[in-house]
């Protein structure tokens, strides 16, 4: 079974940073709940059953917040002692927050067409990947957290707005 | 895939060695049985040589039944009494029943799924699938001459919490082990992964009798991730047969029908959606019970007017599913076809043209979901030799919540979660002086609670009163392999617990379900580990002084190889017990507690009271 003292990274044997090797992971993933999972222990007795079911779970929490990128980010911050604040921090800068609320008129005027929705997607990504590129420099290059920690409010914003894309999308499809 | 598999030598499996071990596709309208016989996956056919058994059981007013096809053949003059589709109401309350009112069973309502009264009393959904499943393992343990080891049952991958819980009580309920609860596109994604070496990303569309569902599968070596499923749990051939049932009556306009008659006239409509997967028309002809003769032929184009809107139900979790793995239509290498009603025509169309290509029908879409169950069940008995097996990761269909104020839904575990998976939730009081905390648990994806399915309400009680806020409450839910839920919950500074199984409301009352709560809540201190190490620490000084003053006094009762092994385990013992791990010390207080059973008894043989005799050493006085 794994050690439940190791942290995320530590548990696939992966560097403790933001730019990660998405396939190194995933075979280390494939691989631990490989010799884990209840499917190897179905013939086994109650302990070592519950043991392979919490080692399994832990190992998909690890998994799924690792592979995406605002959860890992996040993950990071916090193994620094940097809370991101999301709740009581939203001071946001005033050019950002116009750059929202422009974003948001855009949306809800294409609310019915799935051009023009998927148009805004693909900016949107856009933006959202400088937005990355910001934060892997702050985060793996510059140790810069309190920069880091702004930018991950920031794609927390930007990534609401695609869910709610997303939603729009599907709504117009129906 | 190899042709031969050759073992190492002695590292191959005694043929007596082979666990018997059977995957059942528990379907809407048929159900199977199938193992792997020689490394190849088999469906096992009964006596008379039919693989299919349809899902229909008959209640006799003695109380015995009929299942299959004796139990079909007289669907039309016991209708009352003959169960069909009754995978449609697991886990169901009557409101959630499609066309109830066409259905000529008796129901009734009981908290959390439905009932039905026969004439050989009232029986549940769960209890009439496990007369299915009796067949099934009765077929299975003739065939293979044996008993079995286990069983993987197959459930739709949309199915929620209450339908799965109720199939594998149903499963329990008919003797069988459940290895584990497979989704079907995954079963049938295993049957065809294997035949056909296949990698890159799958769609499994699976339309069964009562029943949709559609999962996005990445397949690599040695690993079957399901990456994203959706479906409709209400949707499936039965509805199908319906359209055309309704389009007979339109047609005809006859007076009133007599419950045989509906019967009837479904069987007709099915007969004849089936007959339009080759034809062009169907003539329907039928004399219902007044004399009144029906006779109507249906052409293909007005067979696909008339179930359009069904066809087109199935694009829009198509399209979820896709979303929700991240993928577009230009990812997927191949699509499955899985499902008795994916042969009609319009379907095939209609799954082709979203996806740009042909979809694949190479695989019996009848068989296909137990053939994967076998061969998954092969594997989980252990049947395989390490290397030769693979990994199967799957979803939680549904998104999992939480009631908060105001009737809206607080999500706690998204939906297509790889599980197992586990998420805790912290809670406080809101009042001054507030001892208990009511937690309410649904599944669904939509805001408000009463759009979603209640799974589960239960008490947490016995929290200390503090001043609002200040209590922290914390409450995990555990979804496991099999994709069933518990919770539990846990009160920070205190260390009150909880913990539920979350049953479905039919097998408990809210009474039973928070007795089941009060007996579970203890007063544990904050590290209810370090305690009970304690208490075993206490335990093995207790043995140790008892078992050395016992040797004081009688010694002479044993023989030197005796005394040996018995100071060896106290030694033992004693070691284990100033260390920290409390299952060794157990172990090591069984072990001295054993080998000292005879030494107890001699002792109580000398003893002149023979009030003892019987008793282990250290219930004596000493």
């Amino acid at each position: 079974m794994i050690n439940f003292q190791h942290n995320h990274f530590e548990l696939f044997g992966l560097p403790q940073r933001f730019h990660l090797d998405l396939a190194q992971m995933e075979q280390a993933y494939r691989q631990i709940q490989s010799q884990v999972h209840p499917d190897r222990y179905v013939q086994a007795g109650d302990a070592e059953r519950r043991a392979s079911m919490q080692s399994a779970t832990q190992v998909n929490e690890a998994y799924r917040t690792l592979k995406d990128p605002l959860t890992r980010a996040r993950y990071l911050l916090a193994l620094q002692q940097v809370d991101v604040e999301s709740e009581n921090n939203t001071a946001m800068p005033a050019e950002f927050l116009m750059q929202q609320m422009q974003w948001r008129e855009a949306v809800e005027e294409a609310a019915d067409q799935p051009e023009a929705l998927a148009e805004l997607e693909l900016r949107l990504a856009g933006e959202m990947k400088d937005h990355y590129a910001e934060l892997e420099r702050s985060l793996d290059s510059d140790g810069d957290y309190a920069l880091a920690a702004e930018s991950v409010r920031k794609l927390m914003f930007l990534e609401r707005l695609r869910e709610e894309i997303g939603d729009a999308l599907e709504r117009s499809d129906a | 895939m190899a042709l031969l598999q050759i073992s190492e030598p002695g590292m191959s499996r005694e043929p007596h060695q082979h666990r018997l071990a059977v995957g059942i596709d528990l379907g809407t309208t048929n159900s199977l049985v199938a193992t792997v016989r020689s490394g190849i996956a088999v469906v096992l056919n009964d006596a008379e040589g039919h693989a299919l058994l349809p899902s229909v059981v008959r209640y006799f007013p003695n109380g015995t039944t009929a299942v299959g096809y004796p139990a079909q053949a007289e669907l039309v003059c016991d209708p009352r009494n003959t169960v069909v589709s009754v995978k449609r109401f697991m886990g169901r309350g009557l409101k959630d029943v499609a066309h109830a009112e066409n259905c000529p069973y008796d129901f009734l309502d009981s908290p959390g799924m439905v009932q039905l009264r026969t004439c050989a009393g009232v029986k549940s959904p769960v209890e009439i699938s496990a007369e299915i499943l009796r067949t099934l393992r009765a077929r299975a343990e003739t065939a293979l001459s044996g008993e079995l080891v286990g069983a993987v049952i197959t459930v739709p991958a949309y199915f929620d919490d209450a339908q799965r819980q109720a199939t594998k009580d149903a499963a329990r309920l008919a003797g069988l082990n459940v290895l584990r609860l497979l989704n079907e596109p995954t079963a049938a994604a295993i049957a065809y992964g294997l035949d056909n070496a296949s990698e890159g990303v799958y769609a499994v569309f699976d339309l069964g009798g009562g029943t949709f569902d559609i999962s996005i599968l990445r397949l690599s070596k040695g690993v079957f991730e399901v990456l994203a499923t959706n479906g409709d749990a209400s949707l499936g051939g039965d509805d199908f047969d319906h359209r055309v049932f309704c389009w007979i009556v339109e047609q005809a306009r006859p007076a009133p029908l007599s419950d045989e008659d509906t019967r009837l006239l479904l069987t007709e409509a099915r007969e004849a959606k089936e007959h339009l997967s080759s034809h062009n028309e169907a003539r329907i002809t039928a004399r219902l019970g007044t004399g009144e003769l029906i006779d109507n032929t249906l052409p293909l184009k007005t067979y696909a007017e008339v179930t359009r809107t069904l066809v087109q139900k199935t694009i829009a979790p198509v399209k979820k599913a896709l979303r929700d793995a991240g993928l577009t239509v230009d990812d997927v290498n191949g699509v499955v076809m899985v499902g008795g009603a994916t042969r009609m025509p319009q379907i095939q169309q209609a799954v082709a043209e979203f996806f740009k290509q042909a979809p694949l029908n190479n695989l019996d879409p009848d068989k296909v979901v137990a053939l994967g169950a076998a061969i998954q069940a092969d594997v989980l008995a252990g049947n395989r030799p390490a290397g030769d097996d693979w990994l199967l990761l799957d979803v939680i269909p549904l998104s999992l919540g939480l009631e908060t104020m105001g009737g809206l839904v607080e999500r706690v575990i998204p939906r297509n979660s790889t599980i197992p998976i586990a998420k805790a939730q912290e809670f406080t009081t809101f009042k001054d002086g507030q001892t208990a905390m009511a937690i309410h648990v649904v599944q669904g994806e939509r805001e408000l609670v009463s759009d979603c399915r209640s799974l589960a309400r239960f008490e947490l009680r016995g929290i200390p009163p503090m001043v609002a806020g200040a209590a922290r409450i914390r409450v995990t839910f555990q979804v496991d392999a099999d994709g069933l839920l518990s919770v539990s919950a846990r009160e920070a500074t205190t260390g009150v617990e909880a913990a539920v199984a979350v049953k479905p409301s039919y097998g408990l009352s809210d009474g039973e379900i928070t007795q089941m709560l009060q007996d579970s809540v203890s007063h544990s201190g904050d590290d209810a580990q370090a305690r009970a190490l304690n208490e075993q620490r206490v335990e093995a000084r207790r043995m140790e002084e008892a078992v050395t003053a016992a040797l004081a006094a009688d010694a002479d009762l044993l023989t030197p190889a005796e005394l040996a092994d018995i100071r060896a385990a106290l030694a033992a013992l004693v070691e284990v017990a100033s260390g920290s791990d409390r299952g060794a010390i157990t172990t090591a207080l069984e072990r001295v507690n054993k080998i000292t059973e005879p030494f107890a008894a001699r002792r109580m043989d000398r003893s002149i009271d023979q009030a003892f005799k019987g008793k282990k050493l250290e219930d004596m006085k000493i």
